[in-house]
């Protein structure tokens, strides 16, 4: 668990103090992912920078388990402590192998279970370790550069994972494919993680809860499900989007709002564990007011209508 | 024809000539090389320190040689060592110095940022990051710098027969004062094919120094 209180950073400039993060107080739960949302300037780098005390705050405490981070040594502190940034920062004159081992070479691993770690890793990953282990930086693209560059923070298996920006300059069609990888990987993992972004759909994607920041303070802090339902004020509502609602479907399983079956014959069906946004399509395209739902051997376990989605949306 | 009657007839003495050469060469870069990469990864820290370092650095380049010789050779002298050795060694570091100190610097400082910013997140001391990341990458940088040291050296090293030093210089110095073409000549030629075959060596270090890959090669 990793628990912020009246976090607060404040810089010395001409132009006099300026609060970058002010009075930020947030609870993660252990293995929850968290993703601190905002426009750019907000706060929410200088915040997670604040984590791995990259930046020293100006007052406020971060524990991390139950310990004040203010009260160990920096460097080994960041050695516990999982790091992607947005530019990767693969180091070019190193190997994959070496990229990885990193921190497992810092903390005294000896070269054998380092090399056997970043294969493991690699393999999770979806990189072929017989590939890519020997190459440098400069031979790998985007996407698999950044998949190293995930690696390489988890390499001596952190309890926690800072991410800032991490799938930002991968283009759209593998951030998809990435953002799904971390999330089946992250499920097997449950890290605690937080994930600093400027995507409202990412963040509706991958966050167990959302933070949004707006010049320094904290405006609202939830689950993805109720950011969308219940915008605190008018800055989150404004930036969530007007089809906030069509959002929230993506959270929303089908088990969920799913009732007894009534029978409902031929036609098109959904799976328990798709997210209302097929039934939604589905609801429109076929014209249909009832869905059967079937479990993953196809039977039919139920039924989910148009009325039941509407109580759900406006449940909260 | 003559002058390669003199080569042939005198090898013994040109290869002496050269080691004495080269060892006022070497241990000049030698030194600077020891002081000149930690002054220039000490400068990167503080930009006012950098400004008087380089500055003064450039000064001494400008100092023609044999006026830098000049200035040695009364204050040696107090120690017993006005002419010779120690004046020629002296000078060509101080000449060594500041493409060295120069080229350190802005290796250092143009490392990629996101890259310090990895190597501190991650857990390295500042030692750990200077070692591990950013004196390899600034390698091949640091290692031009020495080239031109080591040219710019093999020239003032020449000069320095004037003040005693030996050397190929000598050659030189009394090809002129003997009118003699073939001493001149010889001097030239190995002086000349020194330089060359000591910068393209360097250049071998310095591309195989540089990390792998297209995107970062020099």
């Amino acid at each position: 668990m990793i628990r912020l209180d009246a976090l607060t950073k404040v810089y010395h400039t001409s132009h006099g103090d300026v609060a970058s993060v002010s009075n930020v107080t947030l609870e993660v739960p252990e293995g929850a992912t968290c993703v601190l949302l905002g426009p750019s300037g907000c706060g929410k780098t200088t915040t997670l920078r604040m984590i791995n005390r990259l930046v020293t705050p100006t007052s406020g405490r971060i524990t991390i388990a139950g310990r004040d981070t203010g009260s160990v040594d920096p460097v080994a502190l960041r050695r516990t402590i999982g790091y992607v940034i947005q530019q990767i920062g693969l180091f070019p004159n190193m190997t994959v192998a070496q990229n990885i081992g990193v921190v497992p070479r810092l903390l005294g691993w000896d070269a054998a279970r380092t090399r056997k770690r970043a294969e493991e890793l690699l393999a999770m990953l979806a990189l072929d370790p017989g590939e890519f282990l020997d190459r440098y930086p400069s031979e790998l693209s985007g996407g698999q550069a950044q998949r190293v560059g995930v690696a390489r923070a988890l390499a001596a298996d952190p309890p926690v994972l800072l991410m800032d920006e991490p799938f930002g300059a991968v283009d759209p069609v593998n951030r998809e494919v990435i953002q799904d990888e971390f999330l089946r990987m992250q499920k097997a993992l449950r890290k605690t993680v937080l994930f600093v972004s400027h995507d409202i759909d990412e963040a509706v994607k991958m966050a167990d809860c959302i933070a949004i920041f707006r010049a320094g303070k904290l405006e609202q802090f939830a689950p993805p499900d109720e950011l969308l339902g219940r915008p605190a004020n008018d800055f989150v509502r404004g930036f969530v989007g007007s089809d906030r609602t069509l959002k929230r479907l993506r959270r929303i399983a089908v088990s969920e709002v799913m009732g007894a079956p009534n029978g409902a014959g031929a036609g098109p069906t959904v799976s328990t564990t798709d997210d209302l946004r097929r039934v939604a399509t589905l609801f429109l395209e076929h014209g249909v007011d009832a869905l059967p739902c079937v479990d993953e051997s196809g039977r039919v376990v139920g039924t989910v209508t148009r009325a039941a989605v509407a109580t759900r949306l406006g449940a909260r | 024809m003559e002058t390669l009657h003199f080569i042939m007839g005198n090898l013994p003495m040109i290869g002496e000539r050269t080691i004495e050469h080269l060892s006022i060469v070497s241990v000049a870069v030698g030194v600077a090389i020891l002081t000149g990469v930690p002054i220039g990864i000490a400068i990167t820290r503080n930009q006012s320190a950098a400004d008087t370092v380089l500055y003064l650095g450039s000064i001494v380049m400008t100092i023609p040689s044999i006026a830098l010789f000049g200035v040695l050779i009364p204050l040696l002298s107090k120690i017993g060592h006005g002419i010779g050795y120690l004046p020629a060694v002296i000078a060509a570091m101080l000449y060594a110095q500041l493409p060295i100190v120069r080229n350190t610097y802005t290796a250092i400082r143009n490392i990629d940022p996101a890259l310090r910013s990895a190597a501190m997140g991650m857990g390295m001391s500042t030692l750990q990051r200077l070692w591990r990341v950013e004196i390899p990458l600034a390698m091949p940088v640091i290692i031009a710098g020495v080239r031109i040291s080591v040219v710019v050296n093999i020239g003032v090293t020449a000069i320095a027969a004037y003040i005693g030093a030996g050397g190929l210089g000598t050659f030189i110095s009394r090809g002129i004062s003997q009118t003699d073409v073939r001493q001149l000549l010889t001097g030239a030629l190995a002086l000349a094919l020194l330089a060359i075959v000591a910068d393209t060596a360097l250049l071998w270090l310095q591309r195989r120094l540089a990390p792998k890959g297209p995107a970062v090669r020099p």
